[in-house]
């Protein structure tokens, strides 16, 4: 057991705690942000299995695009909600 | 067996993102939250795959010094496959998540079987 | 009740036909809040509504317990399958056969890439990779459906954009950053088929770009470049050039004949025949599918 497989071991071990922790996580901000600390880990296993194109396909998509759409959708999510209750204020206001 | 186990470290690890996933997919009614669950079974399979392909101690499959012996490079089969397969899980990530807001801005939440509770009673006003 | 659904799914169908389907009544928010079955109704209910009328009392309580256990069964049975796995990096595995002797050993000189994974994606196995664009595309196709019409109104508050825009520090990091993100990106996928990465990574890495570029500075100048219809000529030109030349190298390849695209020297960046132009069909489209992603995301169009 040289150096490389106990950092490969640390990297497997980290991994497997963000994908649980994202999971288990009750603030969805929070979840996405583990999300996407586990996409960048395991662009650095890839590069360790001797696959540099993954390494970089998955740094680029994984942690970058799907990550940006992801927050994208909760802030969605947060301009709803706010549509939603400043129309009922106004039904409110008018009755 | 901790032997093999051992042997088998990325396969093993793939394997145990792979039943968290589906955990995640079970647990929890959040549609947000079943999208993440997805993703991460996504990558557990590519990490299975892509272990497959790589053989200790040789270089990854990028011809540099003109020397085309087998002998000294890993795999390149698995790693364009999941190459692949990485560029078809974000384009499901994306739908998966338009089609969330779209329920979210009908149903006002993401709790799945609140919404199904309300299409199911839709459907009965319609009939 | 049956032959009533089914006059109503042909009248439908014939209006979907006529196209005088409208969805916008369908769009409307504030549905009516969901009432408890009566006790009546309640045994003719399918199981998950059951379940919902707590008829099978302590199921939800029971529920995770369930879920957690069949994931610990799951990934003990997986694990062991695992342990019967041949020892993982041995040079002597299954997979490790006669077609990688060929890709690694004959890839150089019959695709003239020297990244054999661009080869392998982009030649041998170009025909998975012109699927996988398609994907892309109708992905990007069915989010521009699903979130166009749906925010007519949806225009991102002004005042909201205003404060993104005046922050300094967004500004003045996106101002040094963008120009070395996009060079990176450009850089990436015209040296596909000499290092690692290629259209998909690069493309991505431009669209992550032209992203920043647009939270930082909003869209206005971008809109000159990528708007709607460029969008579309480009993206279906890239998509079109890709599968006639596919086509070719196909028909080409498949009756041996002699192609006018020569593989050039390996290592060369004017090299590999078709898979540089192919790398860069592929990165434009990714680079402008992920932006409008983004953008249908953000403000409803492109």
């Amino acid at each position: 057991m040289n150096a490389l497989d106990v950092f490969q071991l640390m990297l497997l071990g980290l991994v497997v705690i963000c994908g649980v922790s994202a999971c288990l996580t009750k603030n969805l901000l929070v979840s996405l942000i583990i999300f996407m600390a586990y996409s960048v880990i395991m662009s650095v296993i890839w590069v360790l299995l001797e696959a540099p194109d993954l390494a970089v396909t998955e740094a680029a998509v994984g942690a970058g695009i799907s990550s940006i759409l992801l927050f994208l959708t909760l802030k969605k999510l947060q301009d709803i909600r706010k549509e939603v209750r400043d129309e009922k204020q106004e039904e409110d206001e008018g009755l | 067996m901790l032997d093999s186990l051992w042997n088998n470290r990325i396969p093993a690890a793939a394997v145990l993102l792979f039943a968290v996933g589906f955990t995640t997919l079970l647990l929890h009614r959040n549609l947000l939250k079943k999208i993440i669950g997805l993703n991460i079974m996504d990558t557990a399979a590519y990490l299975f795959l892509a272990s497959l392909g790589y053989i200790a101690g040789r270089k990854p499959p990028i011809i540099t010094d003109g020397n085309t012996d087998p002998a000294a490079y890993a795999n390149p089969l698995p790693a364009g496959l999941v190459l692949t397969g990485i560029v078809v899980s974000v384009s499901v990530t994306a739908l998966m998540l338009a089609l969330t807001l779209r329920l979210y801005r009908r149903y006002h939440t993401l709790d799945l079987d609140k919404i199904y509770m309300m299409a199911r009673d839709e459907q009965e006003d319609e009939t | 009740m049956k032959s009533k659904k089914k006059t109503k799914v042909s009248e439908r169908l014939r209006a979907w036909d006529q196209s005088s389907f409208d969805l916008t009544d369908a769009l409307e928010l504030n549905p009516p809040l969901p009432k408890a079955p009566t006790p009546e109704d309640r045994e003719s209910l399918p199981v998950i509504d059951r379940i919902e009328a707590r008829q099978f009392a302590g199921f939800r309580k029971i529920y995770p317990w369930l879920a957690g256990l069949l994931g610990l069964v799951m990934s003990a049975f997986l694990l062991l399958g695992v342990l019967k796995l041949p020892p993982y990096g041995a040079a002597d595995n299954p997979p490790h056969n006669e077609v990688m002797d060929r890709y690694v050993g004959e890839g150089m000189h019959e695709t003239g890439a020297v990244n054999t994974v661009a080869g392998v994606i982009l030649d041998y196995r170009a025909f998975d990779t012109l699927g996988e664009s398609h994907v892309l595309y109708t992905a990007a196709a069915a989010v521009l459906i699903l979130l166009l019409s749906s925010s007519r109104k949806g225009e991102e508050p002004p005042e909201l954009r205003r404060i993104m825009e005046d922050d300094p520090i967004l500004r003045n990091t996106a101002k040094v950053v963008v120009p070395f993100v996009l060079l990176f990106g450009v850089y990436i996928i015209l040296n596909g088929h000499l290092g690692p990465g290629g259209g998909f990574a690069g493309g991505a890495i431009l669209g992550g770009g032209l992203i920043l570029y647009a939270i930082a500075f909003g869209y206005e100048s971008l809109e000159r470049l990528i708007n709607d219809r460029s969008y579309r000529v480009t993206i279906a030109a890239c998509l079109c050039f890709y599968s006639a030349a596919k086509c070719y190298s196909f028909y080409c390849g498949a009756n041996g004949l002699e192609t006018i695209f020569s593989t050039g020297t390996p290592g060369a960046i004017l090299s590999a025949g078709l898979i540089l132009p192919l790398n860069v069909a592929v990165g434009l489209v990714v680079a402008l599918t992920m932006y409008g992603f983004y953008s249908v995301f953000q403000r409803g169009r492109i």
